[in-house]
């Protein structure tokens, strides 16, 4: 057996050495432009000169965000059916490349970019936290390239590589406010989970109820995932207040209306207003536990209108009898047509093409007409107050006077001024 | 062959191949998208070595390496965030995130990363320093095995969890949204290409560094601590004070990976540091195969490619099949990847000697 050789403290200075000598070798030969001057734009390797264009579906597939945005994935492919059953869009059959954010803001970030560069998608359509939203946002706009948000948000963005066709906060929290003032209530107590959508929605109410008179007698935040409430619910039910404004994310919301229901709070007592629960979610916390609890969308599986109609039968017909339609859903249903719609418009599946004709684009949705906002690119929603009924479904008992204008950064309510952020 | 990589001569044709790879081949062979993959992998191949040098080497088996790795990650992402609000709205500009979260005023704690060189002695000193500073606390304790495992997964369950509900660092969304590094405009696919040669650059400087105490003196005695620590300590050594530095060692290339990770994949959230991604640090080295040198580099790029891969062919079915490669990797090649070279010599061996029988 020959000597065994220890590496002395010489060669490791020397292979120092001559790393860092390759390395600035590699990074003189490529050093590129520097802050404040211009990039040269990407080129966009999308190619429809065939009989297909393509399109990305982002979704997670996998981990915690995997059993609501399969749903959301389910409504994408129903739409693109439909769409190809109907001729295309502009004579083009719609191909879907499918990818997994896997609940990771990192993923959605990697898996966008492959869509973009390696895919070459003339749009991809997906994304449901916020969280996954601002992974991707970048993406989007260092490669010029297109996202269709379906979920409502926090508000407070605009940006010109993203459709956004859920509701902003004016179209679903302010309606949710509205309402409950309209029924006479006068003190709320705010529950959310602890990131930054309960918190910019807490920040509104308060500024809300500031201006309308209205108190906030109680303010908590749980952790994400977070299922011991014996404590919140405790000082809800002591605290008195009217009624309770919930922005509880995920399992949460299964944990807080049992605990709830536990201590005998009802909601004749002391109605909830939940911004996070759908016809998805009243499943898993149980009916017994939420019926006659309020919540605030735009869409319902229970409205009665002719494309509402054909969407319900359609999903059912695709994916069976016993699934449910819910709001992020339609909205992603949406989101493919209204692309479709804005392409046909345009003539085009360019970026630069489908930005400039995107205003005033409509599309006869299930939740009614929606229209394209050209300048914030989020588009005209009907709100909509619902009860939970014993039968899991929720019913529409308000809905605001026509669609709402989309209004990211609240500019047109006075109350709000602190909260406007620059651009 | 694995007694030519032994020798001087097999240490720097090693080096030599591996920089001709990750310096010739794959920029000329990988598109801008795939390199920049690379350059992610890369990211979590030099948490690889860091943690091949403290578990393999010195038997701590770390589960919290997203500590180390978070907090450069978040210290990187500080300054850039800083940098980013200066540029556009001029000195002492609050970043935009914080606008989002109502936050007016910069927190104190904030402005000294506007300074690129404070930045980098942070990234390089404060989880350095941490990691000695909790190593003395636990190694001199005598605090080993599944303990020591469960306390530094904690810490990173703790440490994901504290910036969830820390609104001033991005809170659950994290930090992103980065324009420019050290004023160079992100988006340009020239920088982005820069970025994969200094992550190359930093692995292989890596690389040489675990060599080097591997084979010193000093790798001698981390190897005996952790097959047999009693031993060490009676001939007269302070065998915490060894483990401290294998500890402190794999905390600082998990800062400088976190630092770089931030600026080439464009966003770091509690996500990306916490629990699972700790363990899918841990399960690269073990596949690769902990005990050597380049195993835990090969592990680490395996599992992060092939995760990649299989998601990318089948999207709702991939974990399934990462599951069972785990299984089976595990199974057959419990000394990892790294176990092949010696399996096949064997193997070779064995059907000698059975020819030169018959």
């Amino acid at each position: 057996m020959p000597q065994r050789f220890t590496f002395h403290p010489r060669d490791l200075t020397r292979s120092l050495a001559a790393t860092a000598a390759v390395t600035a070798l590699a990074l003189t030969s490529a050093c590129g432009s520097r802050a404040g001057e211009e990039t040269a734009a990407a080129e966009s390797c999308v190619d429809t000169s065939g009989d297909t264009v393509k399109v990305g579906a982002l979704n997670s597939l996998s981990g915690t965000m995997s059993i609501s945005e399969t749903t959301v994935r389910d409504a994408i492919y129903l739409a693109v059916d439909e769409i190809n059953a109907a001729g295309g869009v502009q004579g083009k059959q719609i191909e879907i490349v499918a990818e997994d954010g896997a609940s990771e803001p990192t993923v959605f970030a990697e898996k966008a970019e492959k869509l973009i560069r390696e895919d070459c998608v003339a749009a991809v359509f997906g994304g449901w936290t916020s969280a996954s939203r601002k992974a991707m946002l970048p993406v989007f706009e260092d490669n010029d390239s297109l996202l269709y948000y379906p979920v409502q948000y926090e508000g407070l963005e605009a940006s010109e590589n993203i459709f956004y066709t859920g509701a902003t906060t004016n179209q679903q929290i302010i309606p949710a406010l509205d309402y409950l003032a309209e029924t006479g209530v006068k003190s709320l107590y705010l529950v959310g989970s602890d990131y930054v959508f309960p918190r910019t929605a807490n920040a509104i109410i308060n500024a809300y109820a500031a201006d309308k008179g209205i108190e906030i007698v109680g303010e908590d935040y749980a952790q994400l995932g977070s299922v011991e409430f014996s404590t919140i619910v405790n000082q809800v039910s002591a605290s008195g207040a009217d009624a309770v404004f919930n922005t509880l994310n995920g399992d949460s919301n299964v944990a807080f209306f049992r605990e709830y229901a536990n201590v005998g709070l009802t909601a004749e007592q002391m109605p909830v207003m939940s911004v996070s629960i759908a016809e998805e979610e009243v499943g898993g916390i149980g009916i017994e536990n939420i019926e006659g609890q309020l919540a605030a969308w735009n869409y319902y599986q229970t409205i009665e209108s002719p494309a509402n109609t054909t969407f319900v039968d359609a999903f059912k017909a695709e994916y069976g009898a016993d699934r449910v339609t819910s709001d992020p859903m339609e909205a992603a249903y949406n989101s493919v047509y209204l692309w479709a719609a804005t392409a046909e418009k345009a003539g085009s599946f360019d970026v630069a093409d489908i930005q400039a004709s995107a205003d005033g684009v409509s599309f006869e949705s299930p939740e009614g007409t929606v229209v394209i906002d050209g300048e914030n690119h989020h588009v005209t929603k009907t709100a909509r107050i619902g009860e939970i009924r014993a039968d899991g479904l929720l019913y529409t008992v308000w809905e605001s006077a026509g669609a709402i204008e989309p209004d990211p950064f609240l500019e047109g309510y006075e109350w709000a001024a602190d909260l406007q952020v620059s651009e | 062959m694995s007694r030519f990589f032994a020798t001087r001569a097999g240490v720097w044709s090693g080096f030599g191949a591996a920089a001709l790879v990750l310096f010739g081949a794959a920029p000329l062979l990988l598109s801008g998208f795939r390199l920049g993959l690379l350059a992610q992998f890369l990211c979590y191949a030099i948490v690889a070595v860091g943690i091949g040098l403290a578990w393999g080497r010195g038997g701590m088996l770390t589960l919290g390496q997203g500590v180390f790795f978070g907090m450069g990650a978040y210290l990187m992402a500080m300054h850039m965030k800083m940098a980013d609000a200066e540029f556009r709205n001029g000195h002492g500009a609050v970043p935009d995130f914080m606008e989002l979260a109502g936050i007016r005023e910069l927190p104190a704690y904030w402005v000294p990363f506007a300074s690129p060189v404070f930045t980098i002695a942070m990234i390089l000193v404060l989880p350095t320093g941490f990691a000695v500073l909790l190593g003395f606390a636990v190694f001199k304790r005598r605090v080993k095995g599944a303990y020591f495992a469960i306390l530094s997964q904690a810490l990173a369950g703790a440490f994901a969890i504290l910036l969830i509900g820390q609104q001033s660092m991005g809170g659950f969304n994290g930090l992103s949204r980065f324009r420019y590094f050290f004023g160079y405009n992100l988006d340009d696919a020239v920088n982005q290409q820069m970025l994969y040669f200094i992550a190359a650059g930093v692995l292989l400087v890596v690389v040489a560094v675990a060599l080097q105490l591997r084979r010193s003196r000093y790798g001698e005695l981390l190897v005996a601590v952790r097959d047999a620590e009693e031993r060490v300590r009676f001939l007269g050594y302070d065998a915490a004070n060894i483990k401290v530095v294998a500890y402190a060692a794999a905390a600082l290339f998990a800062a400088v990976a976190g630092a770089i990770f931030v600026p080439v994949v464009g966003i770091i959230s509690p996500a990306s540091i916490g629990i699972v991604p700790s363990i899918m640090f841990i399960l690269g080295v073990a596949i690769g195969g902990r005990a050597s040198l380049v195993g835990p580099v090969v592990g680490a790029l395996a599992v992060a490619w092939a995760q990649t891969a299989l998601s990318e062919q089948f999207p709702s079915a991939w974990t399934y099949a990462q599951g069972l490669l785990f299984i089976v990797v595990i199974a057959l090649l419990p000394g990892g990847i790294a176990s092949v070279a010696a399996l096949t010599k064997r193997f070779q061996a064995k059907s000698a000697t059975v020819e030169a029988a018959a």
